[in-house]
This record gives structure tokens, C-alpha cells and sequence, in this order.
């Protein structure tokens, strides 16, 4: 018996969100009594898998063809129910991204594994296995009962937190029975992410609507995010003007988005902008209209002209780092 | 090419959620259904797809598992320009039963591509797209954000942690959409609704496919503690708040 976490591979790299994962898993393990393990896809140095042994993973085993650079839904759900299978695994936690919903669906109709997304906390009991996850876009939590022997969940990303807990990560290779050049998945073409910080990863975000009256009044707010290492986003209404890219959109149908710290100025605070922004840790808003929804949802809240409150922010954010 | 979109019927997003019966169902009193938000872009793009003759869209399917309840949402899809509705008359319990649902339907038929949106208003599960394709044996692609036709070939775009990757498809794939496959959804026009009444809205029997997960209960999140107030002239109050109070600076 064991927990099986899904480490996704960041470019060679981990990254906070595998830690909190690996952390999610090993408690829950721990609560379980058998061993937390790690399965990562693609070329990875063991220096750098090493660390998930600061999490509680006591096994890793890696998939280290270069054919699993690329991520191949089918493939990679093969895969991981191989692992499932070998390592005699009951759950199977995926971070609640891009990467988590491509497999961890596909899996659970493979494994006949009751799945749960975007749960939020620890199960509230293990037998039966009930668990919390976030409905209606955040504005219930729901409780699911898996009843299948097998379980997967996927942990909403900064839900858990980091919790370290150092043992010994024995790496091993893990050879799967797939095939490798599977053309299913032909890539033609690639644009890699150069400049900035991307969105999903941000820890601060600072996000601009309407009361930002037009694209050209956008550089106070980017010198903001680049003073606090904040990512830029928008709400709907201004991507759809065409003030921003769409790929800045946060809301609803947009990014869904849980940074520590969350900046909306301007921003009114539609339901559907909620709730892409509700499980910030912290939210401000700056807005000149009092009686605008945003402040019901915000931790800190400044009534006034954006255009004159983004440089007094940048201004003291300068003089408390010491510039 | 044959396109089925997935269709889920949703409460509308500013719906003020209550739940009955102790907290084990949602409430549905008064409550206006609208089409998913995320399978109403996948919608408009496929019909933009058919409607533009320079693409091999010959013909778009919606299908929503669900009971009679949830027709006033096909008609809407059959004004935006879906060809014909299908309904599996069961009340699904969660996303594997929805999937086994519409999977054995697609079995059946043939569809090049089938689209789902990447998570529904309601249960927020992000399930449906992934499991359809897995009880078919067939590709999926997860985080689609355009789709442009060359030479008969699909170009399909998806968001990656690095960036974006471009995919060549034929078909006999699902397609896991997200916003940028359209940016707005389409309004149906006076002449839409009117053919919509003619269309085809074909209901057909559920099979015995089980669910593996329930929803025991739900709850209302805690009421947030009251923003605190910042006069406009003291930012490095709010910077002190943010690093010594809030620890996010």
C-alpha cells in the first residue's frame, strides 16, 4: 500500500507547487501508515529529484526517456497506472492544473478510480473516504465520498502549503511497457514563455479593469508588479477591448488563479471575476467608486484615483525594500 | 467533419447558491440554467468552424446528459447554430457516470472531433473532456486555445507550463477547450431561435453506467472578516499592513 504523487516536470525543474503537493501527500500517508512515493515524467538530474525527500517522499521513480518530455495525455496516463499497479499504490494525488486535468481523469476511467478535483484539505475521514472540494467556483465547499477501492484526487495549488518533513528519497528508474514514439501527439510547433512571470505561477498579481480607463494608462500598474515580482492580469471587460491580451484574463472563463498576494485596481468585481481570484491568500483592491463589489471580497481596500495611488504604492513599496 | 460539443447545463454564474434538505442537495428553486460558460466557447467556435466554407466542418452535434429539464439549454445551443441536440435522459451522480454516458454514445457515431470545456460552473470537476476520451481509447488534448484548419489537418494550440505547443491532428481525438478557442460566446440572433424550433432534439435512453464518487454535503465558505480601509495618501501604511500583518510583502 502507498500514496502516489504526480511531480510534474517544470522544464528539468521543480518548482513550489510539486513541494506542496509532495507535502499533501506525504501527510496524508502518514495518516494512512504506508510511504509516500513520486512518479516524474521526462529528464530530471537526481540532485534535483533529491529534494522531494525534504517533502516526505521516501521513493521517486523516474521516467527518464526523452520521449516523456511532451506531454501525451494517453501515454502518460499508461504510464502512471503501470506505477499504480507495480507499486501496489491506493491514492494517487495530481496537482489541479494544466497538467493534472490532461491525466488524472483519463486515469481514473483506467484504474475504475473515483476522482475528486481541486480539493482543498486533508480528507475529513478515511473510511469511508470523504473529502472537501470547492464548488460553484468558490462559492461552496462540497463533501465527495469516493467509493471505489482505488482514489485519485488533485490538490488545488496553494491550498496546502509547504510542510517539510526530511527522509531519505531513494531514486530509482522506472521503465514503463509503453511505446515511446507514440505519434498521437505530433508537435509542429512550439512558442516558448520568455519574458515576465507567468500568471498561474505568480505568487503576486497585480490586475487591472476598466477603471483603468485605456491601455496607454498601463505603466504604473507594470511598474508595480515589477517593483513586488508580480505577475499582470485583467479582467474580462478589458480583454475583450482588446486593452490586453486574453491571456491576461482572470476570471471565470480566464485563469484561475490563488496567488499570496492579489492587486485589482480598477476592478469592479463581477461575480465571474471572483471567481477566478477567490482563494487568493490576500486581496487589495483600489477602486474610486466605494460602494464597488470588490471590497467585499478584499482584505485591504484604498478609494481613489488609480492613475494617482499606483505611484505613491510603487513609491512605498521602494522606500520599504530599501531602494 | 462531424464535431459533437459536450454541453452541461449550469445555474447562472451570479447565482446566490443554497443548499436543502440539510445540506445535502443544491437548491435548483428559482435558480436561472444557462449553458456552461466554457462549452458555450466551445460551441461558438465550431460553429464559426461550419459556418466558415473554407474549413471541413460539415456539421456540429450538441449533446447534454441530463433530465427534460435541461432542453431549454440545447434549443439555445440549436439557435447559436448546433445542427442537432442529442439528450441521454438520466440525471448523472458525477463525471464518470456523465462520461460512460456520452462515450458509448460517440461509440456509435462517428465524430472527428469530440469538444468539451475544461470545467463546468457547477462541481467545477474539469472530468468530463479526459474521461470520454480514455473509455474511448482515443487522444486527448487538454488546454486548448485555438484550433485553425490547414490542408484538412487540425493545428490544434494548447498551454503548457513553458509556453504554448502547436498539435497536428486528424481527428478521432477529444478536445479539451478553454477561453481563446473563442473569446466571446455567440448570442443567438431572431433568426436562430426561430430554426432552432425545427431542428432535431433527439432524447435517447441512459445505460447502466455507474458513478464511483457522490456529494454528500456542501457548505457556505465563512463570511470574510471586513476590508480594512486605507486613506489613498498612506501607502506605506497598506505596505506595513501587507508585510507585517497580511506576510505577503
Amino acid at each position: 500500500m502507498s500514496v502516489l504523487v504526480y511531480i510534474q516536470n517544470f522544464g528539468s525543474k521543480l518548482k513550489k507547487q510539486n513541494f506542496e503537493v509532495a507535502s499533501y501527500g506525504s501527510k496524508l500517508a502518514e495518516s494512512m501508515q504506508c510511504p509516500a512515493i513520486a512518479v516524474v515524467m521526462g529528464t530530471m538530474e537526481d540532485s534535483e529529484l533529491e529534494k522531494l525527500g525534504n517533502y516526505g517522499i521516501s521513493k521517486t521513480l523516474k521516467v527518464t526517456d526523452e520521449g516523456f518530455n511532451t506531454l501525451i495525455n494517453k501515454l502518460f496516463t499508461q504510464v502512471v497506472q503501470q506505477v499504480v499497479v507495480q507499486e501496489k499504490v491506493t491514492t494517487v494525488i495530481f496537482p489541479d492544473n494544466n497538467e493534472g486535468k490532461a491525466i488524472a481523469p483519463r486515469l481514473s476511467v483506467k484504474l475504475n478510480a473515483g476522482f475528486v478535483s481541486g480539493v482543498v484539505s486533508m480528507p475529513v475521514t478515511l473510511e469511508p473516504f470523504i473529502i472537501s472540494k470547492r464548488v460553484f467556483s468558490g462559492k461552496a465547499l462540497a463533501q465527495v465520498q469516493i467509493n471505489s477501492p482505488l482514489k485519485i484526487i488533485s490538490l488545488a495549488i496553494n491550498s496546502f502549503g509547504l510542510h517539510e518533513a526530511k527522509t531519505v528519497n531513494q531514486i530509482v528508474s522506472f521503465e514503463p511497457k509503453v511505446s515511446v514514439d507514440d505519434q498521437s501527439t505530433k508537435i509542429v510547433d512550439r512558442k516558448i514563455h520568455s519574458e515576465g512571470i507567468s500568471l498561474l505561477d505568480a505568487d503576486r498579481v497585480v490586475s487591472g479593469g476598466r477603471g483603468m480607463k485605456g491601455p496607454e494608462n498601463w505603466k504604473p500598474l507594470e511598474e508595480l508588479a515589477k517593483v513586488i515580482g508580480a505577475a499582470t492580469a485583467c479582467s474580462r471587460p478589458v480583454s475583450d477591448a482588446g486593452w490586453r491580451s486574453h491571456e491576461e484574463h482572470v476570471g471565470q472563463t480566464g485563469k484561475i488563479i490563488a496567488p499570496n498576494l492579489y492587486i485589482a485596481v480598477g476592478i469592479s468585481g463581477a461575480t465571474q471575476h471572483v471567481a477566478g481570484i477567490s482563494r487568493s491568500k490576500c486581496i487589495v483592491a483600489i477602486n474610486n467608486d466605494p460602494d464597488a463589489p470588490i471590497f467585499e471580497v478584499a482584505d485591504y481596500g484604498v478609494i481613489g484615483d488609480a492613475a494617482q495611488i499606483l505611484p505613491k504604492l510603487t513609491e512605498a513599496v521602494k522606500a520599504f525594500k530599501g531602494e | 467533419m462531424k464535431l459533437l460539443v459536450c454541453i452541461s447545463n449550469v445555474p447562472d454564474t451570479t447565482t446566490k447558491v443554497r443548499f436543502a434538505d440539510n445540506q445535502t442537495r443544491f437548491d435548483a428553486t428559482g435558480v436561472q440554467w444557462i449553458i456552461n460558460p466554457w462549452d458555450e466557447l466551445a460551441l461558438t467556435r465550431a460553429v464559426d468552424l461550419k459556418e466558415d466554407s473554407n474549413n471541413p466542418v460539415s456539421e456540429v452535434v450538441v449533446i447534454n446528459v441530463g433530465s427534460v429539464e435541461t432542453e431549454p439549454t440545447l434549443r439555445k445551443c440549436l439557435a447559436i447554430g448546433a445542427d442537432k441536440a442529442i439528450r441521454i435522459d438520466t440525471v448523472p451522480k458525477d463525471a464518470f457516470q456523465t462520461a460512460k454516458q456520452i462515450a458509448s454514445l460517440a461509440q456509435k457515431n462517428a465524430f472527428d472531433f469530440i469538444i468539451c470545456g475544461i470545467e463546468s460552473g457547477d462541481y467545477n470537476s474539469s472530468s468530463v473532456g479526459g474521461m470520454i476520451a480514455e473509455f474511448l481509447d482515443t487522444v486527448s488534448v487538454s488546454s486548448v486555445s485555438d484550433i485553425q484548419f490547414q490542408e484538412g489537418k487540425a493545428i490544434v494550440e494548447r498551454d503548457v507550463a513553458a509556453g504554448k505547443e502547436y498539435i497536428q491532428m486528424e481527428g478521432n481525438a477529444v478536445l479539451i477547450v478553454q477561453k481563446g478557442f473563442a473569446k466571446e460566446p455567440k448570442i443567438p440572433n431572431m433568426r436562430g431561435i426561430m430554426m432552432a424550433r425545427q431542428k432535431p432534439l433527439e432524447v435517447i435512453p441512459a445505460n447502466d453506467a455507474n458513478a464511483l464518487t457522490e456529494y454528500i454535503g456542501f457548505q457556505l465558505p465563512e463570511p470574510k472578516a471586513k476590508v480594512k480601509m486605507v486613506n489613498a495618501d498612506q501607502m506605506t501604511e497598506l505596505v506595513n499592513f501587507l508585510s507585517k500583518e497580511a506576510k505577503v510583502l
